[in-house]
């Protein structure tokens, strides 16, 4: 046996296990999905071929265009708010604060408990009309409205519920800030420079290649975001659809009503919006991240 | 300006002086911020485990965090509240969450290797596939992937829970055990090598004792995610004797008579123990692989 056929047969051995799961899990779904977006299938009976008709359905679906209102809003609010927050937190700590592995651990917990059930619950209780919320509120003199059933301050729950989650973004920064070199400051300083003038002189552009990392990481969990939105909305995204997240409304779609074939032309929808959003990220990257070893 | 006449040493030391005057009064105001946000993000879970051991009536329009009466048995009737005891929800879930730990520290590893440490044809089109799964948003195979496994007889059992998971079904600990092997000394492979080990050997006796904090990290990362995990039993399990903690949670609110909040947030607290106490033994870990996973 040659070489080179040896150390491909060692490496696909290894990969084996991947490539399997690959095929039948990844690549399999994903196109049998595709085919399905063109079916009316119902899970039962074999899949129906009926051309685009669930995509020209999709277009006058009121609940398919409310589903994307919600989600897109949700996106593009709470992911700022939560790297804005992530960034200021980061930046407090780095400057050197004594029982920072206290405050470190703080601030992560509610990231590792946010996707739990547990916390969902705990969620809907904080934003009874009673709850603490409004009890809090209340202690300085302003009357809360009723956060879970007026569906004017409903998506506010779920995106104070993704920033509280603000932790791992503010892990991956604080890393960030720690490879700034400090000569840097040193010098800033020396020339005058003043402290809004170094953090957009220095720290935003050195610190660039990881806020474009926490913005697509954050942005893709953000369409993807499920169980609270599941949970705080009683499974249907209550009330008034104001709680219709995409995956909400997929969910339903496939696993409540059985329309398998529209639900599948959902989640290509789905997917081709967060490669679209990934795609204008990179592609305007180009002219915020410049990477410390493409200079000379 | 008098500063422009000091010599070098001078300059120097009257900028350190001005620096200090400026971080301790900063750090005043520094510290003020942190304890009020460590407040403002810890004392939901607080209140939470409060509301477990009060009264019912003691849990609405309350702040306090301190029961005036201590309701223990909140506990031992939430445990029995539903028609099947927490008991077992808790033993479904420690079964599906252990294997998977094991399976994911395994599996992963040999994908993993092979993109780290071998040259094989085809690596760069396979890495950046793999990389690309990232991106998938579990919606879109969810659908083929229950028709498949609904063929196979397996809904309503824990396979669709674990066996992706064997076939390195999660990229991003794929990933992060490549960024790990890629720290380790490539002068190790080549030693071995010319020792005469074959690749498996030398990831069987190099590569995997050296790389058991990647390891644990992605265990720790596992078990958290499984135990939380939320729309595969969602989707999976129907029977209430086959459901995980989650799933049990969400009955227990979804029943519409429930009143007995104190017993649902002792179900809820002892939900998340779990979690909190792998956060607390293992968080260098977890914080580190956070870090790692992201920057490089």
């Amino acid at each position: 046996m040659n070489r080179f056929l040896r150390k491909n047969l060692a490496a696909y051995t290894f990969l084996l296990p991947w490539l399997v799961g690959f095929f039948c899990l990844a690549v399999g779904p994903i196109v049998s999905s595709l085919y399905l977006s063109f079916t009316d299938y119902d899970a039962v009976q074999p899949p129906q071929w009926i051309g685009a008709e669930n995509y020209a359905f999709m277009v006058e679906d009121r609940r398919f265009w409310k589903a994307l209102q919600v989600t897109f809003t949700f996106v593009f609010i709470s992911v700022p708010a939560k790297l804005i927050f992530a960034l200021a937190v980061a930046m407090i700590l780095d400057k050197g604060v004594r029982a920072i592995g206290w405050y470190r651990a703080l601030f992560y917990l509610p990231s590792i408990l946010g996707g739990s059930i547990a916390v969902a619950v705990l969620w809907r209780q904080l934003f009874e009309s009673d709850g603490l919320i409004n009890t809090l509120l209340g202690a300085v003199g302003i009357d809360g409205p009723n956060w879970l059933s007026d569906p004017r301050y409903s998506l506010t729950t779920i995106i104070v519920l993704a920033v509280w989650q603000f932790g791992s973004p503010m892990l991956i920064f604080l890393a960030g800030l720690r490879a700034i070199p400090q000569e840097l400051y040193e010098a800033a300083e020396i020339d005058a420079a003043g402290k809004v003038r170094r953090f957009f002189a220095i720290t935003l552009p050195l610190l660039a290649p990881v806020i474009f990392f926490n913005l697509v990481l954050q942005m893709i969990e953000a369409f993807k975001s499920f169980s609270g939105a599941y949970v705080i909305s009683g499974g249907k995204g209550a009330p008034l659809d104001s709680l219709l997240f995409f995956t909400v409304y997929l969910y339903n779609e496939a696993f409540s009503y059985f329309r398998m074939g529209y639900a599948s032309a959902l989640a290509w929808v789905l997917l081709l919006i967060i490669a679209a959003f990934t795609a204008i990220a990179f592609w305007t990257s180009r002219y915020w991240v410049h990477y410390e070893n493409e200079r000379s | 300006m008098d500063a422009v006449n000091l010599s070098t040493p001078e300059l120097a030391r009257s900028l350190r002086e001005a620096r200090l005057r400026r971080v301790q009064r900063a750090g005043a105001v520094k510290h003020i911020f942190l304890i009020l946000t460590s407040l403002v993000m810890i004392y939901p879970l607080l209140w939470m485990l409060a509301s477990s051991l009060k009264p019912d009536n003691q849990i609405f329009g309350n702040l306090g965090l301190w029961p005036s009466e201590f309701r223990w048995e909140n506990y031992s009737l939430g445990w029995n509240a539903l028609a099947v005891s927490f008991s077992r929800f808790f033993l479904n879930s420690t079964f599906v969450t252990v294997l998977s730990v094991v399976v994911v520290g395994f599996s992963n590893t040999l994908a993993a290797y092979a993109f780290a440490r071998l040259e094989f044809t085809g690596r760069t089109v396979w890495f950046a596939l793999m990389m690309t799964t990232l991106m998938i948003p579990y919606h879109v195979v969810l659908i083929p992937q229950y028709i498949l496994f609904l063929r196979l007889g397996w809904v309503d059992t824990y396979l669709p829970l674990i066996v992706p998971k064997f076939l390195a079904g999660e990229a991003f600990f794929i990933f992060l055990m490549v960024q790990f092997f890629r720290q380790l000394p490539r002068e190790l492979d080549e030693a071995a090598m010319i020792d005469g080990c074959n690749p498996f050997k030398i990831y069987w006796a190099i590569i995997m004792p050296l790389s058991i904090p990647a390891m644990a990290t992605a265990a720790i990362f596992s078990f958290i995610w499984t135990w939380e995990d939320f729309l595969g039993p969602l989707v999976y399990l129907n029977d209430m004797r086959d459901y995980t903690v989650p799933l049990a949670l969400r009955s227990f609110i979804a029943q519409d008579s429930v009143s007995a909040y104190g017993q649902l947030f002792a179900m809820s607290i002892l939900s998340i123990v779990p979690i909190v106490l792998f956060f607390i033994i293992f968080q260098r870990l977890i914080i580190r692989g956070i870090a790692m996973s992201g920057l490089k």
